[in-house]
């Protein structure tokens, strides 16, 4: 098997610039990087960075200034808007400070939500959105409303609902900011367990100690990857063989 | 460190030989901090020549066997309900050198800052490696924990650095964060 082809997500030289002439904002500067199936990644940095632009180039929900962002082999920018919003609905999972689960709906049918949007039948998408929920551990959770569940709980439906349905990237924008530092770490641990278990994660924080749960950390200073420590990745390749 | 109130707690549990207390210690504390042998014995002396501990003989197989004194129970109950002291901070090395760093032309505090940055978020990914490993028993997990969150503290303090570095930078004219290129004119 060719090893590039575990690549599930790819920013090559991505530069991202808001506005122009004077007011010009370089948010992303020539950054490039790979995450491997199996790979947890971190992205640190201060307000400002670029981390967040970052995160929302990874998922498609903006195009890069020049550069291409490729997920799974396919650069976004061929797809489309109708194929880009499918790629959201089938490959992405996003999870996000502030939860944003639906309020009307109950755990099983925030989860079950992507899945029947993009076609699946509702008995088919609310199964596998239990097993989400079943996997997440909350599975006696499935029938509550957001507003009846702890930040911990809602997160972890929010993490259920960014992998139903075999999504191979995960995005998380500091998923763990509005908890305290044990339920925190749980969510980390379950966001771990998921790329373990063959997904392409990508985690922005400006916690180290959240950060620290990746196998890699990337700094960004002012749009640029500063420095990056962890495995080589070389050696995640080998690894998300096994 | 506080070997010697240490022991004396292990000993409140219970007599014990000096190579049971290293054991247990170091059980307690992941070999975070470890004990030699020889350690153990001065200290065990030392302790009894205070009045402490005292010998009870030795075991079948010939090991010297402790028991704590009542004198060696306040001790540790003494220990237990003060506060360690903040007033006398540890040395730091890497507080010093940054400190030093900023004041000594030619050194590129900034790249100082970034290799520490990758080093101890290295570290701190070993710890975060060690807790998803297994179960760990309380007092080791909190052993860890308490290197997880000084790695942490460590990080965002050189992140405040760097941020004042740049602060300054903008508002004198000479730039201190980066290298100069002629440190006779700085002078």
């Amino acid at each position: 098997m060719n090893p590039l082809s575990s690549t599930v997500l790819h920013l090559d030289t991505v530069t991202r610039i808001h506005g122009e002439g004077a007011t010009e904002v370089r948010a992303l500067r020539e950054v490039s990087f790979r995450v491997a199936a199996g790979e947890l990644v971190a992205v640190m940095g201060p307000s400002g960075s670029g981390k967040s632009t970052l995160l929302t180039m990874a998922g498609g929900l903006d195009a890069p200034t020049s550069g291409t962002v490729s997920v799974e082999g396919v650069d976004l920018a061929t797809l489309g808007n109708a194929g880009r919003a499918r790629m959201r609905r089938t490959s992405v999972g996003y999870v996000f400070q502030d939860f944003n689960l639906i309020p009307a709906l109950s755990a099983v049918e925030n989860v079950a939500l992507p899945m029947e949007l993009d076609g699946v039948r509702s008995r088919a998408a609310r199964a596998a959105a239990r097993a989400a929920l079943e996997e997440v551990g909350i599975p006696e959770l499935a029938d509550r409303f957001p507003d009846h569940m702890s930040g911990g709980q809602q997160q972890r439906v929010a993490i259920a609902r960014a992998v139903v349905g075999e999504r191979r990237l995960i995005l998380a924008d500091e998923p763990t900011g509005a908890l305290d530092s044990e339920t925190g770490e749980e969510i980390l641990r379950l966001l771990r367990a998921r790329c373990d278990a063959g997904a392409a994660g990508v985690l922005v924080t400006h916690e180290a100690r959240h950060a620290a749960w990746a196998d890699r950390v990337v700094f960004l200073r002012d749009g640029v990857v500063v420095d990056e420590t962890g495995a080589d990745p070389a050696d995640v390749l080998l690894e998300s063989r096994r | 460190m506080s070997v010697k109130q240490a022991l004396l707690a292990l000993l409140e549990q219970g007599p014990r030989y000096g190579y049971q207390l290293r054991t247990e210690f170091e059980q307690r504390t992941g070999s975070t901090w470890p004990l030699n042998v020889g350690q153990v014995y001065t200290t065990l002396t030392r302790l009894e020549r205070d009045g402490l501990v005292e010998a009870d003989g030795a075991d079948g197989e010939g090991h010297v066997v402790y028991r704590v004194t009542d004198a060696g129970r306040d001790e540790v109950a003494a220990w237990f309900t003060t506060p360690v002291a903040r007033t006398q901070p540890p040395r730091d090395e890497l507080a010093i050198k940054l400190a030093l760093a900023v004041t000594t032309p030619g050194v590129d505090v900034g790249t100082v800052i970034q290799q520490q940055r990758s080093a101890t978020m290295a570290a701190l990914q070993d710890y975060t490696r060690l807790k998803r490993e297994g179960d760990l028993d309380l007092a080791w997990g909190l052993v860890l924990d308490s290197l997880v969150f000084s790695a942490e503290a460590e990080i965002r303090w050189l992140d405040h650095c760097e941020a004042r570095l740049r602060r300054a930078a903008l508002e004198r004219p000479t730039p201190v964060a980066t290298n100069v290129e002629t440190p006779e004119v700085a002078r």
